[in-house]
């Protein structure tokens, strides 16, 4: 686990917008942020590069003509080109963090936070090379500083910035840059963005409308309030003086000015290897992988379906029973999140107490029977007025914390985990109420169990709740492990809505169990 | 009243947003040079002089060659390191002892060496040794030039003709 601070500050900051925000909570949607403002700087790149004139000597005007004489239209796209590209950067880096401060980065998910970081990488080169290309006294700067670094390599013969001395530099240089640019990186990046989200199912690329509305809007006003404007044009016989630096981007260059190439690479370096290394510090045991037992297991393909990194997959029948498919885990993709157990229709604990419960898909760390076992006795230790039965999750809220008289916390591995026929269950068995307390609301820790439960229990989702089950007495409240005062008030309306709707019906049910 | 302050909060949240990528996109801004500064750039390319004298070869030998391998001199491959000194105002500026690249350390070296200086009236004197049988400088180069404020001073170097101040 993370460091509380780091934790409970993230938690901090997405509750303010969660406050304004809701589920549009951008925090929620920093990877398809990102996408979006790349599908920006797509469009706007594509009309700037009609009237960018790749040379030498036309680079510098194209570029201003395109910001002062065209700046209702290409102007504007231009500012719209570079703010997002901040936007871009922006978002990368907190998603990063939030990875991080969730403690989503290691285990099974390792791969998606290792092939992340060369996305970095690669993002941030190509707004170096888009720099480059406008030819003003930043590109002339940006350059010369990339050519020291190059230099400073072992795998390039002869001395790249001595092409940047007067008289030494072609229309050549701005073709290479131009490919790089407007085609190499762009293709890289593609393919690098498709290996980063390999690994997970129901992949989302898109922004919720109205989020994706506002932060256009945001970018819109930004250009015309600051519009995007060039340095003075690139003077190979002088050197610029003062720089109006775009930090998400040229951030590394005045460390140049202090420390040799070398050193500077040194420290790119190792803040990469930090970070491709973090999901292996320190060391942590992976949890267990689910468990496929195919004499219970018909091959409905509701885990496959549901599986949120993609670790279940489904083959023709091994076993000779009559069924068409059975599914296998991935031992090496599996999170452990247990999200298949509550998707599995044999995860039900109606069958005979004295026989053990099996299911076609367990987890050996908290199987089925040992859910069933936990809410029995959860059940038996009821009393007072309202017995509330409560279904956590192990990354929210630690539901065991609201332990009283007449409440009793379970925590799963995943509140996806629970089948709705548990919900059932406990009510028949004798509870007043189930609440199930997730992680908050759209930031499940893996991913979908918050939805996969609610769909399941508005019947939009196999295994579904059954219609008969009094949805007046289930309630859904999701938190972090910092909102406490949260899950407690909802906990208390609910108990006072179980108690206005007569409660007290536990002791009947006992009876008729 | 609550929609309309989560709208007002979430305008708030847009506005900081602008205010981040308006600012970072170009502030603060970085001087990189001071104001009565300038930078003075050696750069060149060139090869070393051959460690070992290259030897005129003899008509009986050409002879015995193949017509496309007859080449008069015939030289080892090792090349001489190339030392290069850039004295201003009388103190050493810049220097380097740049060592031939390649597996038999036959290449041409890549000058490239840059300091910032202040502006001003200053005395430069160039040299540069490229043989290891040559004690001492064998090119030298002096002159005065005044440099202006943010001025890059470029010092070039061709065999033919030897340093040039641009």
């Amino acid at each position: 686990m993370q460091s509380a601070p780091i934790k409970r500050t993230y938690l901090a900051l997405e509750n303010w917008f969660n406050y304004s925000f809701g589920s549009w909570n951008p925090l929620y949607h920093l990877g398809t942020l990102t996408i979006f403002f790349f599908w920006i700087v797509l469009v706007t790149g594509i009309y700037l590069f009609i009237f960018f004139h790749g040379s030498l000597d036309g680079a510098y005007a194209s570029v201003e003509r395109i910001t002062h004489e065209q700046w209702y239209a290409a102007g504007i796209m231009r500012s719209l080109h570079r703010y997002a590209s901040d936007a871009a950067i922006g978002c990368i880096l907190l998603h990063m963090f939030r990875e991080f401060a969730l403690d989503r980065h290691h285990g099974a998910r390792w791969y998606s936070w290792f092939t992340g970081v060369p996305l970095l990488w690669m993002v941030v080169t190509l707004g170096i090379t888009g720099y480059w290309l406008v030819w003003d006294q930043l590109a002339q700067y940006i350059a010369i500083g990339s050519a020291h670094l190059m230099d400073a390599l072992p795998i390039f013969f002869g001395s790249m910035t001595g092409n940047f001395l007067e008289g030494a530099l072609s229309d050549r240089f701005f073709i290479l840059i131009e490919f790089l640019h407007l085609l190499g990186q762009p293709m890289l990046l593609v393919f690098a963005l498709w290996l980063h989200v390999r690994r997970l199912s129901n992949v989302n690329i898109h922004p919720p409308r109205g989020l994706a509305i506002g932060s256009l809007a945001a970018l819109l006003a930004l250009s015309l309030a600051k519009p995007a404007v060039s340095h003075g044009p690139a003077d190979l016989s002088t050197v610029p003086q003062i720089l109006n630096l775009d930090w998400f981007y040229l951030n590394i260059y005045p460390l140049l000015d202090y420390w040799s190439a070398g050193q500077v690479w040194m420290l790119a370096f190792g803040v990469t290897f930090l970070l491709l290394v973090l999901p292996w510090v320190p060391p942590r045991k992976k949890g267990a992988a689910a468990v496929v037992d195919l004499s219970h297991c018909d091959g409905c393909k509701q885990c496959f379906d549901d599986c949120p990194f993609d670790a279940i997959s489904v083959q023709a029948r091994t076993d000779g029973a009559p069924h068409e498919h059975e599914v296998v885990v991935d031992p090496v993709l599996c999170a452990s999140c247990g999200i298949c157990v509550g998707s599995c229709h044999y995860s039900n604990p109606f069958r005979k107490a004295e026989t053990e419960l099996k299911t076609g898909i367990d987890m050996p760390q908290l199987p089925a029977e040992e859910m069933r076992a936990r809410t029995d006795a959860a059940i038996a230790e009821l009393g007072g007025e309202v017995g509330i039965v409560i279904f956590g999750c192990e990354h929210g809220f630690d539901v065991t914390l609201l332990n009283s008289e007449d409440t009793r916390g379970i925590k799963l591995l995943c509140s996806g985990m629970l089948p709705p026929s548990f919900i059932d269950y406990a009510l028949r068995k004798g509870a007043d109420g189930v609440m199930i307390a997730g992680c908050r609301h759209a930031d499940c820790y893996f991913r979908f169990g918050n939805r996969w439960m609610e769909q399941r229990l508005e019947g939009a989702r196999n295994p579904i709740l059954r219609k008969r089950v009094d949805r007046g007495r289930i309630v859904i409240q999701g938190g972090a492990e910092t909102d406490r005062r949260v899950v407690e008030s909802a906990l208390a309306r609910f108990r006072q809505q179980l108690s206005e709707n007569g409660g007290k019906r536990r002791e009947g049910k006992i009876a008729d169990a | 009243m609550q929609t309309r302050k989560r709208y007002h909060i979430q305008a708030v949240n847009y506005l900081l947003f602008m205010a981040l990528v308006g600012y970072f996109s170009s502030s603060p801004a970085y001087r990189h040079l001071e104001e009565n500064q300038a930078k003075v750039v050696l750069a060149f390319s060139h090869f070393g002089q051959h460690v070992e004298p290259c030897r005129r070869v003899t008509p009986e030998e050409l002879a015995k060659l193949p017509p496309n391998m007859r080449r008069p001199t015939e030289c080892t491959r090792k090349r001489s390191p190339v030392t290069v000194e850039l004295m201003m105002d009388g103190e050493r500026l810049l220097y380097k002892v740049a060592d031939p690249p390649g597996l038999f350390d036959d290449g041409g070296v890549d000058i490239y060496l840059d300091a910032v200086i202040p502006a001003g009236e200053h005395r430069f004197t160039v040299r540069m040794n490229d043989s290891v049988r040559v004690k001492g400088y064998n090119y030298s180069h002096e002159q005065a030039v005044t440099v202006v404020p943010g001025q890059l001073l470029f010092i070039d170097f061709d065999t033919d003709s030897g340093f040039v101040f641009k």
